[in-house]
């Protein structure tokens, strides 16, 4: 049984359908990260998660229950916004305890919970001060106690990290890992930051303009996409998608990609999927992310199908822990990511190693994923 | 070599100072000039206002027009002075500013976090109130101040003045909640919150800066209004720029300027503290919201 459900939702500003046909079911405790490019209606869909928005139809269920029609406030969530929307002219201690005053709570009740939510994330020092007197990683702080405190059956997070500098945003997503995985109450997690996702997440639901592109655990999204659009938005550096040709060849399916002045690269696949037979002799696109296209040495041991091939190196990009190389196939830059000593220079042609387990294939037409 | 010509450059920029700051001094004496000829004045006898000399401190230092301003000159047919007056200015205008202002801030606050289907189109009516030249509505207004049973009361003059404050009181209001931020509403919306404990609780505490704005600016219209106090008072509620006109019109035989002069500054003190109270507030809350920071 589902927890959270959202079925058959739309959404139209007037004319414009903002939200199409979503559907997501996310079990109780789980982690639901929401992400997409910006204009794609992820933050739409999480404020009519909240009630902050209406929807034009479908159906939204906490628990079981509808919560159609019903005031954001007797929803049971909580909510952390972007902008943190701490309340300028109260204490830190003020903005904690507001729901629970509105809500008549007494008072000692209040300062117990206000002192036990300062405890979990360490701003018992700050209760006296003003919003503005507060870092950035404090206000993110206490947004999040803000939320907390209420205890809810959901809590939505509307992408809590984006004002961060880099360090802190790191700290942070670890820090709301270990609240979730303590607290055990179910999140929804809005992004635009796919490592966020890939890390934080136990669902991962990717939109692309008001529609659901795929939705699955962070593992089928980073190696199955449903299609070239969530392949490209997920994983950094993005995976090389390739214009290839399938051909029969001795053994099986030969991917052929064309290179600037040299024979076509071949790349035998040892076992195909059935699927992929039906293209053959066909355009398809290839796509292979940096991390399966390596130096020989640096192959995965345990990989089925690998191929290798001598590519012209044109770029060497050191980055500490790896070295990222560049060269040129089906007309397009392919980025491989090496062992960061790997023997390679800039202009020479060495041998890399393609992981064809890792290797997913689109139809150009469609943008589907066939295998 | 660098530092003969920086030497050159200090002499410079002391010259031109000091040119600045000598045109600055004379522009603001021309303009204190004529307070300083009510003041002068108010504070003389009689007698040597009539010598000719108006720029002259006095020979002989008196407070007895202030006092006769207040309280024992010549206003129409009774001599009661300013002081009555005073107060029936102060009773309309207190009401005005504070009903004028509490409905600006309302508005301002559904105008822009409770949007509405045509709200665009009534903020655009409201303004209009900005626009239109009072004579106008002069005969309306007599209309419904006599429908209502309010001609020539106080109330009355409360309600008109309120009534033609709100397009300037919304204008302000709904600019400067523009600029706050829709998520605090909605965290409030989350927390329980209902419409009237958001506008109190979250909405104007933080509105100081506007809330001067706008008293400044609806006390000083308010106060120094003419047109409806001539046009709606009654015997009982002239308010203070009326009997002003009546003290310097109705001298029967000799024209006492030094009374006019105190009373005249008298009827502007209000305004004046008004500003200078909360002035710094004044030039901050227009500014506000007007870049971003």
């Amino acid at each position: 049984m589902s927890f959270l459900k959202i079925s058959n939702l739309y959404k139209n500003y007037g004319q414009v359908e903002i939200l199409k046909d979503i559907n997501i079911e996310i079990d109780k405790g789980g982690f639901l990260v929401l992400v997409g490019p910006s204009g794609c209606g992820k933050s739409t869909l999480l404020n009519t998660i909240a009630g902050l928005e209406p929807i034009t139809s479908g159906e939204i269920s906490i628990n079981g229950n509808s919560v159609a029609g019903l005031h954001p406030s007797k929803r049971d969530i909580a909510m952390v916004f972007q902008s943190y929307a701490l309340y300028p002219n109260m204490t830190v201690a003020g903005n904690i305890a507001f729901g629970m005053e509105i809500r008549g709570v007494p008072k000692d009740e209040r300062e117990k919970a206000i002192k036990q939510v300062s405890d979990i994330l360490q701003i018992g020092h700050l209760l006296d001060r003003k919003p503005s007197q507060l870092s950035g990683g404090q206000r993110q702080r206490v947004a999040m106690g803000r939320a907390l405190v209420r205890n809810p059956q959901v809590f939505l997070f509307d992408e809590p990290l984006s004002n961060l500098d880099a360090k802190l945003r790191v700290d942070m997503r670890t820090e709301i890992k270990r609240l979730h995985q303590r607290m055990k109450t179910t999140i929804v997690y809005v992004t635009h930051d796919q490592i966020e996702a890939m890390t934080l997440a136990s669902k991962i639901a990717v939109l692309k303009d008001g529609m659901l592109q795929q939705f699955g655990t962070p593992a089928e999204i980073y190696n199955s996409p449903a299609n070239m659009f969530v392949a490209d938005f997920m994983g950094s550096p993005a995976m090389n998608l390739l214009t290839a040709r399938l051909e029969g060849g001795e053994g099986g399916l030969n991917v052929v990609l064309e290179r600037p002045g040299e024979q076509p690269l071949a790349l035998p696949i040892k076992n195909a999927n059935g699927a992929l037979g039906v293209y053959s002799g066909k355009e398809i696109i290839f796509g292979v992310r940096p991390e399966a296209l390596t130096d020989p040495d640096g192959a995965d041991r345990n990989a089925k199908s690998i191929a290798e091939g001598e590519c012209l190196i044109e770029v060497v990009e050191p980055a500490g822990s790896d070295t990222f190389a560049v060269t040129k196939l089906g007309g397009k830059e392919v980025v491989a990511r090496l062992r960061a000593d790997a023997a390679i220079h800039a202009g020479q042609k060495t041998k890399l190693a393609f992981n064809l387990d890792k290797a997913v294939f689109f139809d150009p037409k469609s943008q589907l994923r066939i295998a | 070599m660098s530092a003969v010509s920086q030497d050159v450059a200090t002499r410079n920029s002391i010259f031109t100072r000091a040119i600045i700051y000598v045109v600055l001094i004379l522009f603001a004496i021309y303009y204190l000039l004529p307070l300083y000829v009510m003041v002068v004045n108010s504070l003389k006898p009689l007698d040597e206002i009539r010598q000719g000399n108006m720029l002259a401190l006095p020979q002989q230092w008196t407070i007895a027009p202030w006092l006769s301003a207040w309280s024992t000159a010549q206003i129409g047919v009774q001599p009661v002075g300013l002081k009555p007056y005073f107060i029936n200015s102060m009773m309309m205008v207190v009401p005005a500013v504070a009903i004028s202002t509490m409905l600006g801030a309302l508005n301002g606050y559904v105008l822009t976090k409770w949007r509405f289907k045509g709200d665009n189109i009534v903020f655009g009516l409201m303004l209009l109130a900005c626009f239109i030249p009072f004579q106008i509505v002069l005969i309306p207004s007599a209309r419904i101040l006599g429908m209502t049973g309010l001609a020539g009361t106080i109330t009355g003059l409360v309600l008109i003045h309120a009534i033609y404050g709100l397009g300037f009181t919304t204008l302000f209001f709904r600019n400067y909640y523009e600029a706050f931020p829709t998520e605090l509403i909605r965290a409030a919306q989350i927390d329980g919150a209902s419409f009237f404990q958001i506008f109190r609780r979250i909405l104007l505490p933080s509105s100081g800066p506007i809330i001067v704005v706008t008293v400044i600016w609806q006390f000083t219209n308010i106060w120094n209004d003419f047109l409806f106090g001539s046009s709606f008072s009654g015997f009982n509620s002239i308010p203070l720029t009326v009997a002003l006109n009546n003290l310097v019109n109705s001298s029967t035989g000799v024209k006492e300027y030094n009374v006019h002069f105190a009373g005249a500054i008298l009827a502007a003190l209000p305004t004046l503290i008004v500003y200078i109270v909360s002035g710094r507030y004044f030039v901050r809350g227009l500014m506000a919201g007007a870049v971003k920071g």
